[in-house]
């Protein structure tokens, strides 16, 4: 995430899949985006603005599930991404939350985590 | 004996594709044995996101890519067993298929395969399958492998043990952590100890070069201000009940340590990430030759190894970067292996030419390939020796130049591939052989 030499760019490895598109971000004289390059597909357009604007990141982790012949831990993730700067209180949120089985994938196993209005789901079968 | 067109050995990511791409090919009995309790593999304890991309066009998390591909391979008419441990597999009739653990039934035919394995529910059973799908995974390399002086003290374990540990068990190895190597699983390691609670110190890695994916220097080790030491190792491990601390120091160029580099980092962990290892004692076991390279199967154009109807597909095969693309080679393996079951396939000619690994190129896979009856269009998989930029990576047929493929940067830790087309390798009649390296 280090700066390229002009002041008015920035450089990115793209992390919305594998491939790991090196991005340079052209920005404008108030901040803004003036463009993009290097990115393979639209999503790294995308991330590439959200990054310098206001980094965003899905939080995935578990949470104890009671009752499950399947499982003890049950895996869950943040319905969408929340604000980078929040991950940590997502997963601080969660210390107390419980799952009882049965359990579907995508059921909320929380509301609105840590105030950022965004849901955590299951992610397996319990 | 039960007789199945197809057994699968593995419930992991390549061996439900493997399974679902058999039966959509027109296999009749596909039978998938895990010998966990839960079918998924790795995918189970994965809970991180990524995965699908590739197959199924949107981002899961491994859990959710493991139901996604059970489910496939249920509806696809697949059996899926776990708690079925494989303990061989041979052609029918060779040893002692008619010993006293034999069932009356019906014998297996000439060319077919017998598997061999137990379970708790049903004791040892043979089965006879027209073909053989290998799909058992990799290892991770352990702390005996790698040779690091000092103590023998508790908390010195692979990462993926670690990822077992804490998100399947709900166990927290450690407080005060210290990575060797920079292998995916080490890096999103360090992000979920990280998240729960742990203070990850730094990430040692003996290359000049992360070995893990970009994307997970990014997200897993900047996001948290996790320091990546670039050629550096640990050189000593203190303690001797606990780990109480490791020395790291610097490495030269032929990653030596560098006297006088060493400094101490206080830890109660050391966790590894140091290469995975394609589990082939089954393999070997069964006569399958293995390339000193991947330590996986030599495979041709349709993944058969060199004994006729078994296949090998996913991390058994060569270790791969990501799960979709272990799917997405299991699937030929699954389609190849129904073929061959059904009749409907024949062997290479001669053993197919030899693929081999030219300039820059460290491994390819398939090894070995029949021009003539290979596919219209053949992906190549392979792995660079180290970090170039700006480079083509070019397939020869005797010389002559029959596929190219320009890149910016590879770097060993992400697999590369070439498409082979077959009317080009075909264009000017036989050929003695293939070769994949690296060109400006």
């Amino acid at each position: 995430m280090g700066r390229t030499g002009e002041r008015d760019a920035r450089a990115l490895t793209c992390i919305r899949c594998p491939r790991g598109c090196r991005l340079t971000v052209e920005l404008g004289e108030a901040g803004e985006v003036a463009g993009v390059r290097g990115n393979a597909c639209a999503r790294g357009a995308s991330y590439a603005r959200a990054e310098v604007a206001h980094p965003v990141r899905s939080v995935t982790t578990t949470v104890p599930v009671d009752g499950s012949a399947r499982l003890r831990r049950l895996p869950v993730r943040t319905e969408r991404e929340v604000p980078r700067e929040r991950v940590l209180d997502v997963v601080r949120a969660l210390a107390g939350v419980r799952a009882a089985a049965p359990v579907e994938i995508g059921d909320v196993v929380a509301e609105d985590v840590a105030g950022t209005g965004v849901d955590v789901v299951a992610t397996a079968r319990a | 004996m039960r007789r199945c067109d197809v057994v699968v050995i593995g419930g992991g990511p390549a061996g439900l594709s493997a399974a679902a791409a058999a039966r959509a090919t027109g296999a009749g009995e596909v039978l998938v044995l895990e010998r966990d309790e839960r079918l998924g593999g790795i995918l189970n304890q994965c809970v991180h996101g990524g995965f699908g991309l590739a197959t199924l066009g949107e981002e899961l998390t491994g859990p959710e890519y493991a139901a996604r591909l059970e489910d496939a391979a249920r509806a696809a008419g697949a059996t899926l067993r776990t708690d079925a441990t494989v303990l061989g597999v041979r052609p029918a009739g060779e040893g002692a298929a008619g010993g006293p653990c034999a069932r009356p039934g019906r014998r297996p035919g000439a060319g077919e395969l017998e598997v061999t394995l137990v379970s708790p529910a049903r004791g040892l059973e043979r089965v006879a399958a027209g073909a053989v799908v290998l799909a058992m995974g990799c290892r991770e390399r352990p702390a005996g492998a790698i040779g690091i002086p000092g103590f023998r003290p508790a908390g010195v374990l692979t990462a993926g043990c670690a990822q077992r540990l804490v998100n399947c068990e709900g166990l927290l190895p450690g407080r005060e952590v210290v990575v060797l190597g920079s292998g995916d699983i080490g890096l999103i390691m360090a992000r979920r100890l990280t998240l729960e609670g742990a203070h990850v110190a730094c990430v040692a890695e003996l290359m000049p070069y992360s070995s893990g994916l970009k994307r997970n220097v990014v997200q897993c080790l900047e996001d948290f201000g996790i320091p990546l030491l670039l050629s550096h190792t640990v050189t000593r491990v203190l303690g001797r009940r606990r780990v109480e601390a490791v020395e790291i120091s610097r490495v030269d160029a032929s990653a030596h340590p560098v006297a006088g580099t060493g400094r101490i980092v206080a830890c109660d962990t050391l966790l590894l990430s140091v290469g995975l290892l394609p589990e082939n004692e089954l393999s070997r076991a069964a006569g399958v030759e293995l390339s000193p390279l991947t330590r996986g199967a030599v495979v041709d154009d349709s993944l058969m190894t060199s004994v006729p109807g078994v296949f090998a597909c996913g991390n058994v095969l060569h270790v791969h970067d990501l799960a979709d693309h272990a799917s997405l080679e299991a699937a030929r393996a699954g389609a190849a292996a129904a073929a061959w079951a059904r009749g409907r396939a024949t062997r290479a000619r001669g053993g197919g030419v030899p693929v081999e690994p030219g300039r820059g190129v460290r491994y390819a896979v398939p090894q070995r390939v029949d021009p003539e009856r290979m596919p219209d269009e053949l992906v190549v998989r392979l792995r660079v020796d180290g970090v170039y930029e700006r480079r083509s990576v070019v397939a020869r047929a005797d010389g002559r130049e029959v596929a190219r493929r320009r890149r910016d940067i590879l770097v060993p830790g992400e697999m590369e591939q070439v498409t082979l087309r077959r009317d080009a390798l075909l264009a000017r009649g036989g050929i003695g052989r293939v070769t994949i390296g690296l060109e400006a």
